[in-house]
């Protein structure tokens, strides 16, 4: 270097340190000319394939298109699960620049309530950012155009016609179809399809939309489109239409669900109508049900308030999954346990209002007795002590063999999330399941309907069938276009016919339930009711007092006599006996002979009970928010429907307390004889002698 | 030769420079008509036009004497300083970081203003410094000076980038004015190890993480490194042809940032591919060596000094700006010389150039003196 130390510097050696170093400086230029050519090339050539791709993924951006569900159809073509075309807004977390301001902004555009606010943030909180959040769905179009003006300013905010998931009847068929709801994280993870995440997709969270969600589903359509930075779409570069998903038809009659779930009113209970000639499932409903349509946007808080404080359990299925003592309603098929061990039917027993066993007196239900009492008599007047007596003769087994024969404690080949089949007790399974010998009192219960024995609903329906059809029906949900095999059951048609004229005689004669007959002259309805304790009489006397300590109701029948064509079994939980049930059962079976003679009456009774389901339920929210409003916690679980059918499940595993003395019958009122006042309990002096 | 046919004062103009600026400013211009669909608004027409005006002006430059610059170094260099306290105040009153003076008819940018005048004044410095000194202290104190303040509230505004181009161009001027090599070694290993220590002290939370994404421009491609990912994905994808005039989706679908100004060649790369890009490094390689040329070819030590730094300081633009674009420096905002639309860089750049002009005019006399 030439500007080192040397003390004499000149002009002349700066210009030779100019020329040295204005040479280094130049030449370090051209180097870094050099770097950016090679830089350049690189990655314009040896890179150009990588960047390509990521430039195409910038310019094209590919929509899925949800694929229209398929329908779910009833016997006749109706839609009972169906798709509306609509106007929808969702919220995609990632791409949301300042919630709180878009919430408020779509708040004031769409109308939406504090409370609905509140649910939106709820599930944006817990939303995984790619997920998309609805935020409203059905909007007409003034709103929809409202909100499409502003979504430049609105990043994050979908707005698209698409088509939603419709139910016209609601709640009236919650539990028999499910519903469909946007994909949970862990539906995503089990799945990863794209599809999942594309905004206005719904899949199927319950029921049948859940059991048959590959049928359902269909393809998705793709659009290809060009798009800004900012995701405004430039053109559409390529369409392809979605398929949709197959239709799904079903047995049931969907104006007889939704007259028998719209029949239940307010009560708590479940009806299940059976055709005596397939075993084809025309309706089967749970009240108080949950309305499908107001679950595919998620549950809100009101909602989640309403549903787990309703003491009438709306989640719980009480077709498949309520189990109960079905009290007098085993009567019939007793009988023909009896007929078929060989039993006259012209035999009788005294009735004196109780049967002496050893040294313990089982009452009757009618203290004052029914005097001499034969089969028919019994079943028709329920009398217990007439069963008291010749079980003790026939015996448990050929009565629980019978039970099983008829579908009671059976699972049945249907396409439901959980079936509950409760149990038919007799000695064998009393030893297994508490190690110990089957007690007189224990044969006293069972021909009576209560203790050990638990039956749902549909299993009393299908008995009901196979009585008055007498063959060996199968339920079945799904019309496959196949013709369902029935045999026969193998009972004498003698047989058959005794009993079904004592049930008969339930309805049209002598019996327990006059007020079923139906309003026509030429059908005619047979069946039996059935009163079941839940409480013991030192609690409750079944009848009045608390709802939760009130006997269960039930009502098993077929009509027309003559050639059985429906059966029917209504369940009212805590309906304060049979009454509760069988004025059901009745318009029920005027609605399968003459719906709109059935639909005066209900439009009557709609009128006091304040609307129809979705109406009630419509009120019921709005007192709930303006009582509670945003203060309504969280909902607790994501899946309410699916949690409490887990805890229905769970609750058939326990084991059910042991019976250690027989149950009171309770009073088959409505009979013209039955007292008012209740019975007294049967005399229990300790441990009756094993049978 | 050529005397004969063509008029003697067009003869006379730099047409090496010219040419090759119009070239590049006219394909600056194709390529933000392109950037802007297919239309000469907003930007292509008036990039022309200033053009035109500044091209005008550096010429006007070009015709001053060595005298008038030599008399206007300090006073200029003052003013400058002036107007920088002036904007940083007006900054720290307003509240925020303010970079120009609203003229009323421009914005002037002070700072952009000070990148040519601290080469003019180190050149006025060194050239009036006698030889011997150069070796000692009195070289590097009194310039130190001269640099410390404008850059310091350059630095302050805050503006790294404008900060770095003012150090650049001072330093170049140093170099060449052939003050010891150690001092240039020392400060460079002293840079090595003080970089680091300025990084996690000096720098703002927004630089900071820029030198960070350049780093690593994947880590974080919807944040700051989104600049360099898109800016690499635009001239990558164009490949060695180009997509083809007008049909550069990074830049028309708004993928690019900035496209028009800062990665305008980013924008040109993808439309006319390495081809393109090779062009635009070769035409400045032209201007470059013109520079490079004139300041060897300078009468004087005062014209030497001026040329070379200005040339330094629009190699600095140039460098700075493409290396970021081809995401080999942090995202620092400086636009590319007769490329990108802006006025403050187009009027820098060319008093740069015209200054230079100037330097080839005065040798020229010189030389048909002498010769």
């Amino acid at each position: 270097m030439i500007s080192g130390s040397t003390p004499h510097v000149s002009s002349g050696t700066l210009k030779n340190a100019y020329d040295r170093r204005s040479l280094v400086i130049g030449g370090l230029q051209a180097a870094v000319g050099l770097l950016l050519a090679g830089r350049v090339a690189w990655i314009s050539l040896a890179q150009n394939e990588k960047y390509t791709l990521a430039s195409e993924s910038n310019r094209v951006n590919l929509t899925l298109i949800s694929p229209r569900r398929g329908a779910i159809l009833d016997r006749n073509g109706a839609p009972i699960a169906a798709n509306r075309a609509d106007f929808r807004v969702d919220l995609v977390p990632d791409r949301l620049v300042d919630p709180d301001r878009t919430l408020a902004e779509l708040g004031r555009l769409l109308k939406l309530s504090d409370v609905r606010i509140k649910d939106l943030k709820d599930k944006l909180d817990k939303a995984r950012g790619f997920q998309p959040v609805e935020v409203a769905a059905g909007l007409d179009w003034d709103s929809f155009a409202a909100i499409s003006v502003r979504l430049p300013d609105l990043p994050g905010v979908l707005a698209q016609r698409s088509f939603s998931r419709w139910y016209p009847t609601g709640p009236s068929v919650g539990h028999l179809i499910g519903y469909v709801g946007a994909a949970s994280a862990e539906d995503y993870e089990r799945e990863r399809n794209p599809l999942l995440v594309t905004p206005g997709f719904k899949i199927g969270k319950d029921g049948l939309e859940k059991l048959f969600e590959k049928e359902l589903r269909g393809t998705p359509g793709a659009r290809r489109v060009e798009v800004t930075a900012s995701g405004k779409v430039v053109r559409d570069l390529e369409m392809r239409e979605d398929v949709p998903g197959q239709p799904l038809r079903l047995t049931i009659n969907a104006p007889l669900q939704d007259y028998v779930a719209r029949r239940l009113g307010v009560e708590s209970g479940a009806v299940v109508v059976i055709d005596c000639q397939t075993g084809d499932i025309l309706a089967m409903a749970s009240m108080p049900s949950y309305d499908p349509n107001s679950f595919s946007d998620g549950i809100g808080r009101i909602e989640w308030k309403m549903l787990s404080e309703d003491d009438h359990v709306p989640l719980r299925n009480k077709v498949l999954r309520g189990l109960y003592p079905p009290g007098s309603t085993v009567k019939p098929f007793v009988a023909m346990s009896f007929l078929e061990a060989g039993l006259d039917p012209e035999e009788t027993v005294f009735c004196g209002g109780g049967l002496r066993v050893g040294n313990r007196v089982f009452g009757c239900w009618n203290r004052r007795g029914h005097g001499t009492v034969n089969m028919a008599k019994g079943i028709y007047q329920s009398c217990d002590v007439y069963f008291y007596h010749f079980a003790q003769r026939i015996g448990m087994d050929p009565i629980a063999a019978m039970a099983r024969r008829l579908g009671l404690g059976q699972k049945f080949d249907l396409p439901v999330v959980g079936q509950s089949y409760g149990t038919v007790p007799d000695a064998a399974w009393k030893q297994r399941k508490y190690g110990k010998p089957w007690a007189v009192f224990d044969t006293v219960n069972a021909t009576i309907g209560q203790g050990y024995m638990l039956v749902n609903p549909l299993q009393q329906a299908v008995m009901a069938a196979r009585i008055a059809s007498g063959k060996l029906l199968q339920p079945r949900l799904l019309l496959d276009g196949k013709t369902p095999q029935t045999p026969s059951m193998g009972f004498s048609q003698e047989h058959l016919n005794y009993v079904h004229k004592a049930m008969w005689d339930v309805v049209n004669g002598p019996g327990t339930a006059g007020r079923a007959r139906l309003p026509f002259p030429d059908i005619q309805i047979s069946g039996k009711t059935g009163t079941a304790q839940v409480v013991g009489l030192h609690i409750s006397n079944g009848k009045t007092g608390p709802w939760k300590y009130r006997d269960h109701g039930h009502f098993i029948s077929f009509a027309p006599f003559e050639n059985p064509r429906y059966a029917c079994a209504v369940v009212i939980e805590h309906g304060g006996g049979s009454s509760a049930a069988y004025p059901i059962a009745r318009d029920v079976m005027t609605f399968l002979f003459d719906p709109a003679k059935a639909m005066q009456v209900l439009t009557e009774m709609e009128a006091g009970w304040g609307g129809t389901p979705q109406q009630r339920m419509a009120a019921r929210y709005n007192s709930y928010e303006a009582r509670y409003g945003t203060t309504a916690p969280k909902p607790a679980e994501e899946n309410p429907v699916a949690s409490a059918d887990e805890r229905a499940a769970a609750a058939d595993r326990r084991p059910q307390p042991e019976q250690t003395e027989a149950a009171a019958p309770r009073p088959e009122d409505g009979s013209e004889t039955a007292p008012a006042s209740p019975a007294p309990t049967a005399s229990s002096t300790p441990a009756g002698a094993p049978q | 030769m050529r005397a004969g046919v063509i008029p003697a004062a067009i003869a006379r103009q730099p047409w090496g420079i010219i040419l090759p600026l119009f070239v590049l400013t006219s394909f600056g211009s194709a390529v933000l008509y392109s950037a802007a669909g297919g239309s000469l608004e907003p930007w292509a027409l008036q990039h022309l036009i200033r053009f035109a005006v500044f091209l005008t002006m550096a010429m006007i430059i070009a015709r001053l004497p060595q005298s008038l610059f030599k008399w206007a170094a300090y006073p200029a260099y003052g003013a400058l300083v002036f107007l920088l306290m002036l904007v940083d105040l007006i900054g720290a009153v307003g509240g925020g970081s303010q970079r120009w003076l609203n003229l009323g008819f421009m914005q002037l940018q002070p700072s952009e203003m000070m990148k040519p005048a601290i080469v003019l004044a180190y050149a006025r410095f060194y050239d009036a410094l006698p030889p011997a000194m150069t070796q000692n202290w009195r070289s590097l104190i009194p310039a130190a000076g001269l640099l410390a303040v404008p850059a310091g509230l350059v630095m302050l505004q805050p503006d790294l980038g404008t900060g770095l181009a003012i150090t650049f161009g001072a330093v170049a001027v140093m170099f060449l004015a052939g003050l010891p090599m150690k001092w240039f070694l020392g400060a460079g290993a002293a840079t090595i190890v003080a970089a680091p220590i300025a990084f996690f002290t000096l720098l703002h939370d927004y630089q900071r993480k820029r030198v960070l994404v350049f780093l690593d421009p994947e880590g974080d491609p919807l944040g700051s490194g989104y600049h360099i990912s898109q800016s690499k994905i635009a001239i990558g994808s164009g490949g060695l042809f180009g997509k083809g005039f007008g049909n550069g989706s990074q830049s028309h679908l708004e993928y690019l940032p900035e496209a028009h100004t800062d990665f305008v060649f980013a924008t040109m790369g993808e439309e006319w591919g390495l081809l393109g890009a090779l062009f635009v490094l070769f035409v400045f390689m032209l201007i470059l060596r013109w520079g490079w040329r004139v300041a060897q070819n300078a009468p004087d030590r005062f014209s030497r000094l001026l040329a070379a730094g200005m040339t330094c300081t629009v190699f600095f633009y140039v460098a700075i700006n493409l290396l970021m674009v081809v995401g080999l420096a942090p995202v620092v905002g400086i636009p590319l010389p007769f490329m990108s639309h802006g006025g403050s860089s187009m009027m820098t750049n060319m008093i740069c150039l015209g200054t230079i002009m100037a330097v080839d005019r005065w040798s020229r006399r010189s030389s048909g003196i002498a010769g």
